[in-house]
């Protein structure tokens, strides 16, 4: 494959795309559910630091997800421009479920925002939290779409063939495919770790520049302890979607695991340079039937190697150092998180160097979630649906002229939003919840208790 | 009995579009006329359309996600021909949305910046909606001429965009602003207008399927119905809006509501002209309608959904009635 052909320049823009616009909603989706946290604690107490947080991070919602909302309109249409093949072999199931996506989600989240940013002193405070707690709702709803498809074309099910495209059989088998509680639940999980670390992370950074913040202090408690609580949960769920891939997508896990020959008593790689051409791996060190006894719990159990699959093999140098920097980002944040939770219960603030090291880890969770998607994307290859459709047999007539500088266009334009979205976003922690929001929020702070009463 | 599902669909992705284009296009008017106010009244324009611009743009999600779920051949030829327009929109989309959060959060040249970049992302995506607009009507043909006619298309729309966004100002604004508002409004009718009477006397010329249509005795004289009306609406906005100008008294609702009647006019013109097709000359509805079966599916919760939608958006209209003021929504 030529580097600059249609396919790949197709692809890319894609990646681009897609890549950008994940990192948005898997930090807004769990974020929303931190904003329900802050609003019911605020609601309870009428304590005016619930409030400031609250006030805090609903602006980083905001900016978080606009930025979603953006480039996600740019996602709905590019399934058609760009892979044209796609839709019309698969778009009476991918359809249908984009199309529930809107309905069900995209208005009410939309709407409710407004009510939640803009409208506190407009509508009661009941109100309020119900917009707030409707907007995570519609957060994760829109979640459920997304991944229900995107897991239908890992593994896809509940489909029949008419007049040479698919259509659904069974919805039900289509939305809950083999592989869906698993990536919901991955994936839901990495949205929560991600939420968390920006919380904490940002909250620390506040606490180093301003050390009495008593908001900063209490959401850098929050970042930490949800940290803490779905880390371990995640790496067990992460392991279960691990056994489910090697089930129903063993070629992906041959990938991740470097294994290129079949056999019996395979071992475990954990440093290899994978050579795609030789098909084999250089510098290897392995752990002797390491890989039987962690996929099937059995040292001499036959595992399928890459030859097993062949042609239709992923590209394995990606994968593998893709899954390897996942689970290392995700172990660094257990330890990390878990040293966090150990001095919070101390009580005091926690040291600088665990500061300091909180705001290193800010965004861990977009590396980790990055990783993890470009494992999952990357191993199903070289199909776009797994056993139905090839990625390049849907890639659509764009020239390639077009596609460049659609492309040069993409990457401009998020280059900007990205650079003008960390500044803004280091400046709003750096200066905190603010003195005036505080002030502002003790009139407000005597209704809610009124309120609460 | 038999539902005509491809004709239901082409009912529901039209009055998607129509939202779309009627609810954003007043969020696209106001950051079109931004440079026309200063920094306070800059404040009070995005104050008055901060709450709605998301939701409104998720009218234009359906309306093209509607199309690709009912007429997946059709979208391929329609976004395929349009591709870089679409690039365009969507980039001037993207800077116009994060440009809400941006501009309030930066301060110095940086808040200018991004004010510039809310101008330049809505004018931009204005004009490249009414571009597709002319290519498709035209069933993107090439040629210079072509080119010019989706290009006027284009310019017309911006102005159809200023009207709507300067009557929703009227509505939404005060005092000096107010004023200013409204001569906006005049401006922006009076380019209608002239957009309206071009692409009028340019359509039939550039496409035979339209001459026939528009031509065709004596179904033409009650066509002549929707031109009358259009025009009823114009006047009515221009005298409204110069009731306020004199200082009389006015329902502040009458230009915006004359506007909404003028898009929803050309918008039946447009859906007149082009049926059956949805690829003008090519692909009519029945021939590029997906499977029954996906249909089916979207029909029942777009059916269930629909209404709740717009209940709560009725709530959020609600809420944010009455007069914006400055950094009230910052």
């Amino acid at each position: 494959m030529e580097p600059t052909d249609a396919l790949s320049l197709a692809r890319a823009q894609f990646g681009l795309n897609i890549a950008f616009h994940i990192l948005f909603p898997t930090l807004t989706i769990g974020l929303a559910w931190i904003l329900v946290f802050l609003r019911v604690k605020y609601a309870r107490t009428g304590d005016a630091t619930w409030l400031a947080a609250y006030k805090l991070w609903t602006k980083v919602f905001a900016l978080s997800f606009a930025m979603g909302v953006v480039s996600g309109i740019t996602m709905a249409f590019q399934f058609g421009t760009n892979w044209p093949g796609y839709m019309n072999r698969v778009g009476n199931i991918a359809g249908p479920l984009l199309a529930y996506e809107v309905l069900t989600a995209f208005f009410l989240e939309a709407t409710f925002l407004g009510v939640m940013l803009f409208g506190m002193s407009r509508v009661p405070g009941w109100m309020h939290l119900t917009a707030t707690l409707v907007v995570a709702i519609g957060t994760t709803i829109s979640a459920f779409w997304i991944l229900a498809l995107n897991s239908w074309m890992q593994t896809p099910a509940g489909h029949v063939a008419a007049d040479g495209a698919l259509i659904a059989g069974d919805w039900l088998q289509v939305i809950f495919n083999p592989s869906f509680p698993y990536r919901f639940v991955h994936m839901m999980l990495a949205s929560g770790l991600t939420a968390a670390f920006v919380t904490a992370g940002l909250s620390a950074w506040r606490l180093l520049r301003a050390p009495g913040d008593a908001a900063a202090l209490r959401t850098l408690r929050t970042g930490i302890v949800i940290a803490a609580v779905l880390a371990p949960l995640q790496i067990a769920a992460g392991d279960l979607h691990g056994l489910n891939t090697l089930e129903h997508q063993p070629a992906k896990i041959a990938a991740i695991e470097a294994i290129w020959k079949t056999g019996k008593g395979v071992p475990l790689v954990l440093f290899a340079l994978p050579d795609e051409t030789r098909k084999r791996n250089a510098f290897a060190i392995e752990l002797p039937k390491g890989a039987s006894l962690i996929l099937k719990h059995d040292p001499d159990a036959q595992i399928k190697g890459l030859d097993a699959f062949a042609p239709d093999t992923p590209p394995v140098a990606p994968l593998f150092f893709g899954f390897r920097l996942m689970v290392a980002v995700g172990v660094a944040m257990l330890l990390l998180a878990w040293t966090g939770a150990w001095w919070l219960r101390r009580g005091t603030l926690p040291p600088k160097w665990l500061l300091w090291t909180f705001a290193g880890f800010t965004f861990s969770g977009w590396v980790a979630t990055l990783a993890g998607w470009l494992v999952t994307e990357m191993g199903r290859q070289p199909w776009l649906v797994t056993g139905v459709l090839r990625t390049a047999e849907a890639v659509g007539r764009i020239s390639e002229a077009q596609l460049g500088a659609s492309l040069t266009g993409y990457a401009a334009t998020y280059g900007v939003m990205l650079l003008a979205y960390i500044v803004v976003l280091t400046h709003l922690a750096g200066n905190g919840a603010g003195d005036a929001d505080v002030a502002q929020a003790a009139p407000a702070a005597q209704s809610a208790k009124g309120e609460a009463a | 009995m038999t539902l005509d599902l491809p004709l239901v669909f082409t009912v529901l992705i039209g009055t998607a579009i129509l939202a779309y284009v009627v609810l954003d296009g007043y969020d696209l008017g106001i950051g079109m006329l931004m440079p026309a106010g200063d920094a306070d009244e800059q404040s009070v324009m995005v104050a008055a359309i901060a709450p709605f611009w998301d939701a409104n743009e998720t009218w234009l999600v359906l309306g093209v996600g509607l199309l690709l779920v009912a007429f997946p051949v059709a979208y391929g030829v329609i976004f395929g021909a349009l591709y870089l327009a679409v690039v365009a929109m969507l980039i001037g989309l993207m800077l116009r949305g994060v440009a809400f959060e941006f501009r309030v959060k930066a301060e110095g040249w940086h808040r200018e910046l991004w004010n510039w970049l809310f101008w330049f992302g809505s004018f931009i995506a204005s004009l490249a909606q009414g571009f597709m607009l002319g290519r498709y009507i035209t069933g993107f043909e090439s040629g210079f001429g072509y080119l010019v006619y989706a290009l006027m298309v284009g310019g017309g729309l911006c102005g159809g965009y200023v009207l709507l966004g300067a009557t929703w100002l009227v509505l939404r604004s005060e005092g000096a602003l107010q004023r200013k508002a409204i001569a906006w409004a005049r401006w922006g009718l009076a380019w209608v207008a002239l957009g309206v009477a071009l692409v009028s006397m340019a359509t039939p010329l550039v496409s035979e399927t339209v001459r026939d249509k528009w031509f065709d005795f004596p179904r033409t004289l009650g066509l002549m119905l929707l031109p009358a009306a259009s025009i009823a609406a114009g006047v009515w906005v221009w005298k409204t809006t110069g009731c306020f100008a004199r200082g009389e008294r006015a329902a502040e609702w009458k230009p915006f509501a004359g506007a909404v009647a003028i898009f929803a006019l050309a918008f039946i013109g447009l859906a007149y002209t082009l049926f059956p097709y949805v690829v003008m000359d090519r692909l009519t509805i029945w021939d590029a309608a997906a499977h029954s079966s996906s249909l089916k599916a979207v029909l029942a919760g777009a059916l269930l959904v629909l209404p709740f939608i717009v209940a709560y958006t009725a709530f959020s209209y609600r809420v944010f009635r009455g007069k914006a003021r400055k950094g009230q929504y910052e």
